[in-house]
């Protein structure tokens, strides 16, 4: 009987949803400030990739809000370990020949693609969360492939801390030359040059140290545990 | 197109599996093929940026520290 009830529940779900997103015109605009951006964007901001003008430039309160969101979320993570921090240094079976050298083989190879995506955020897709990841992915590797390797906390709450601080900073900058927080002060200078885009490449760079430290802490923080 | 069909039909039947497999650790790859699918089909959806966190985050790190947490706990679900 509850399996029915059930089932039909479901189905009374599938098709209202159905119903309702039969309703919706995908792809033809919506609002008018979609197409602003599209139009505008290059020519106001100088990176031509738009998705990055949006995030880092007309919505870049959003982005600090977001790292914010992140830094606490790491630091709770931190905070809730530590209280169950085992102190006895436990014995680390090595890993195979095979997969130690792959590691050191691809993990340079993984570093310089992840900083290629964060430095080119305003160029190509891609920015400073993604380039972060893939950095944090990289040390993910090294925890699998040459276990006795650690990274220093120390240093990875020093970049973190500089990554953040730079975000603020140069939205307090942009407070000082323009009167306001976040502004593009710097000069935009040609599109689709690496120094273009005034602060933008600046800023996802930041966040790049940023979140890679942040999520390498992370994974570090967990295996310390398990 | 038929190709992304294609993708849609591995991405369900992964999701299935996920939800399925008694063996966490499958269940984890499976979610993990999800995502990866997922970060496909937004690419041909024409969103680069999406894609990119999304394998990351998604087939990599998230599957990472669910394998951590299983070897913490039990790998069998009874």
């Amino acid at each position: 009987m509850r399996r029915i009830i059930a089932i039909l529940l479901l189905i009374i779900l599938a098709v209202g949803i159905s119903l309702s997103l039969a309703k919706i015109p995908f792809g033809t605009p919506k609002t008018k400030v979609g197409k602003y951006y599209i139009e505008e964007g290059i020519e106001e901001t100088g990176a031509t990739n738009i998705v990055t003008s949006v995030v880092v430039n007309y919505r870049g309160f959003d982005t600090l809000g977001e790292v914010t969101v992140l830094f606490i979320a790491a630091i709770g993570l931190g905070a809730v370990l530590s209280t169950v921090r085992k102190k006895t240094a436990r014995e680390i079976e090595p890993a195979s020949l095979v997969l130690s050298t792959g590691c050191r083989v691809l993990f340079p190879l993984i570093l310089t693609f992840g900083t290629y995506i964060f430095i080119h955020g305003h160029l190509t897709p891609g920015g400073g969360f993604q380039g972060g990841a893939i950095i944090a992915s990289g040390f993910l590797l090294i925890y699998l492939g040459c276990r006795e390797r650690r990274i220093s906390r120390t240093a990875s709450n020093l970049v973190e801390s500089l990554g953040g601080l730079t975000f603020v900073i140069i939205g307090l900058l942009g407070l000082v030359f323009s009167g306001y927080f976040l502004l593009n002060f710097l000069p935009k200078g040609t599109a689709n040059a690496l120094f273009s885009a005034g602060v933008i490449p600046v800023i996802y760079i930041a966040i790049g140290f940023k979140v890679g430290s942040e999520l390498a802490s992370i994974i570090d923080n967990l295996i310390e545990e398990s | 197109m038929i190709f992304v069909f294609f993708l849609i039909l591995l991405m369900l039947i992964a999701a299935m599996a996920a939800s399925v497999f008694r063996d966490l650790i499958s269940a984890v790859i499976a979610a993990a093929l999800v995502s990866l699918i997922a970060s496909i089909l937004f690419y041909f959806l024409q969103a680069p940026d999406v894609a990119m966190a999304e394998a990351a985050i998604g087939a990599a790190l998230t599957a990472a520290i669910f394998i951590i947490a299983i070897r913490r706990t039990e790998r069998y679900e009874e």
